[in-house]
């Protein structure tokens, strides 16, 4: 069913080798997504997010990283494990990239322009000369403003906002088919944030193509994302739709996350609910379920087993990797799990 | 309610050379009562920690006057000044990698304060230490260890104990939980929270999380290159604000709610914070203001109570 997506990665396994030994980053993650559109993962440091889209993007070094397990189809072409040298075909090309520290991932020593333009020199034969009018052209299409001047300025003249958006016009340079924002906003302020999210769906909707968002940030994902994937100690616990996730939580760990946010309603006066304790140590994964041990719901069984994914109902593809949803489990209402204490 | 902290026409600049000066704090006047907890938001640039520092004294200023009680601080802090306010105002730094030596221990670290400011003996100071660790959630036994052994979280609460094992009346946290996990987060906040419950603290709450500070604080202070534009109760302020400013900023923050943010209008304001080098006359807000006027250009708005509500003040020409 997924394999006729846009991009579709399934079972990938990446596996680091450091001085403490191997770490296990990213633990069997399958998603998709299609054109038009957006795929936000969401999880705390450490869960494997950038790792799954380095992996995608072929960004990984190998040694010490290594890609034990899955396939990346790009429009079912298997994409995954391409070289850091040799893969520009894709990389740049078909799938574009934004980081998230636009001061650090630009060149200090060339301008804006050259940077932008060299994109299309390497993945699309241009001329310098083309190559640079049309580095104009998209600095103009991000919204900057006298780009032809500003072309030719470097990075340590541009402010944040307008790094990032000289990153999302080097990413968009060769239309690409997918294009990742790995925490594109988190080093901005909330009104420059705005202006970044609006210009991606924007681009989003004028080129239909796919966006895969990584974010910690729940309301960005409840601003931009169609689909909804949460991932946790290197797996996908839960992922579905953008209401199902957010409405229908079917993973304690989702709950957990939304507990420990404080909600904008005057009313709701609450305590923020922590989530105790602190992600497992990936150097020896734990043998049953990664949220177990901070999991108030937690079984004997979660102890034990990897939870498969529960399907959530027969007709979307919302799941939850939790024996809560095991049709034999007993009914655990999973809405009371973090009750907000009232405070005195 | 008996103000604490009250700052009066406090300016910072900074020299940058060639006769220009960074306005970094610009006739800035703000009350702070006992037992509150008053958040200040604003874009990074807008003078927010230069504020928390220069209250401090951590930077000189450049003129206007805090006062401490019915105390005035020094314009300049000496080493006897530092001597004698430290163990009543302290500060919690934002990111919990860099403020924290990497060569000392924990117990050096948090007992450092109690060595330098009073009488304890190395035995006391490590009991005190202890009890510290346990307060902040941490163990008694991670005394001996280095800050590169904890994770950002527990830096963080390395770095509360620090600022709260003398028992100080006022902190400034500045943006003590942006570099933390949304799970942190919240254990970080609950755990200043009961502690200022315990202690009786006074806080000022610098973040850009606008949704944490509504949630922390009980009044708000919202801050535009160098100056207050908006002060006033925290819900009024973020539920019902009245700055254009203001207003940007709260519409700008997404919620997480699927629903709400698909009916939320594309509020994206153009430009950004300018240089605050050379000020222009006028209102600071002026260029980026959706509604603004021709008066906001020739006279700067002066903070002002909102329809006679001394609460709540707005610097704004709108409600005049």
């Amino acid at each position: 069913m997924s394999s006729d997506k846009l991009l579709s990665v399934e079972n990938l396994a990446v596996e680091f080798d450091t001085y403490g030994g191997t770490v296990q980053a990213v633990r069997d993650v399958s998603f998709a997504v299609d054109a038009g559109e957006t795929l936000a993962v969401v999880g705390e440091s450490g869960c494997g997010k950038s790792v799954t889209v380095q992996s995608v993007m072929g960004l990984i070094p190998m040694p010490p990283g290594r890609i034990t397990s899955g396939t990346a189809k790009l429009r079912g072409r298997n994409i995954l494990g391409n070289p850091i040298v040799g893969g520009e075909d894709i990389r740049g090309a078909e799938i574009g990239m934004i980081f998230q520290d636009p001061m650090t991932s630009l060149n200090p020593t060339m301008n804006i322009g050259d940077q932008i333009a060299e994109t299309l020199e390497v993945h699309r034969g241009f001329t310098a000369k083309q190559a640079f009018n049309r580095a104009v052209e998209l600095l103009e299409m991000v919204r900057i403003p006298e780009a032809a001047k500003r072309a030719k300025q470097y990075p340590f003249e541009f402010s944040g906002g307008m790094l990032q958006r000289a990153m999302i016009a080097t990413a968009i340079a060769c239309e690409p088919a997918v294009l990742i924002a790995d925490e594109p906003t988190t080093a901005l302020d909330v009104t420059i944030q705005a202006q970044i999210l609006d210009l991606m769906n924007d681009l989003k909707r004028d080129t239909n193509m796919a966006i895969i968002l990584i974010t910690h940030d729940l309301g960005v994902v409840a601003r931009m994302a169609d689909e909804v994937a949460v991932m946790y100690a290197g797996q996908i616990v839960e992922k579905g739709a953008v209401d199902d996730v957010f409405y229908r939580s079917a993973h304690p760990y989702t709950l957990g996350l939304r507990a420990a946010m404080p909600v904008n309603d005057r009313e709701a006066e609450h305590r923020l609910t922590p989530i105790d304790g602190s992600p497992p140590d990936l150097f020896h994964p734990p043998k049953g379920c990664g949220y177990c041990a901070r999991c108030p719901a937690a079984m004997k069984v979660c102890n034990d087993v990897v939870p498969p994914e529960f399907a959530m109902s027969d007709t979307t593809d919302h799941f939850s990797r939790c024996f809560l949803q095991h049709p034999e489990s007993s009914a655990v209402r999973l809405d009371g799990l973090y009750r907000k204490e009232v405070s005195a | 309610m008996t103000p604490l902290v009250s700052i009066e026409h406090l300016v910072k600049y900074f020299d940058i050379g060639r006769d220009q000066r960074v306005h970094a704090v610009d006739d800035v006047s703000l009350t702070i009562y006992e037992g509150e907890i008053v958040g200040l938001v604003g874009e990074s640039g807008s003078g927010k920690s230069t504020l928390g520092k220069t209250i401090l004294g951590l930077h000189d200023k450049t003129s206007g006057t805090v006062k401490y009680g019915d105390e005035a601080l020094p314009q300049h802090y000496r080493a006897a000044d530092f001597q004698k306010y430290a163990a009543r105002m302290q500060m919690i730094f934002q990111d919990p990698y860099s403020s924290l030596n990497p060569r000392m221990t924990v117990a050096e670290i948090i007992g450092e304060g109690l060595r330098l400011h009073s009488n304890a003996n190395s035995t006391e100071i490590r009991e005190r230490v202890a009890e510290w660790l346990r307060r902040v959630g941490l163990q008694p036994d991670h005394m001996s260890r280095y800050p590169h052994e904890f994770s950002g979280g527990q830096r963080q609460r390395i770095g509360i104990a620090r600022a709260l094992i003398l028992e100080p009346e006022f902190v400034v946290c500045d943006e003590p939980i942006s570099a933390l996990d949304v799970s942190v987060q919240a254990q970080v906040v609950n755990l200043l929270d009961s502690i200022k419950k315990e202690l009786g603290l006074t806080l000022l709450f610098i973040a850009h999380d606008l949704s944490m500070v509504r949630y922390v604080s009980d009044r708000m202070a919202v801050m535009y290159l160098g100056s207050l534009v908006e002060v006033g109760p925290a819900n009024p302020v973020f539920f019902e604000p009245a700055h254009p400013y203001t207003q940007i900023l709260t519409s700008s923050n997404p919620e997480p709610d699927p629903e709400s943010e698909r009916h939320r209008a594309s509020t994206s304001i153009t430009g950004e914070i300018p240089s605050p080098v050379n000020i222009p006359a006028g209102c600071r807000f002026a260029d980026r203001c959706p509604k603004v006027m021709p008066q906001c250009r020739q006279e700067t708005p002066k903070l002002k109570p909102l329809n006679g509500d001394a609460d709540r003040q707005v610097a704004c020409f709108l409600y005049d």
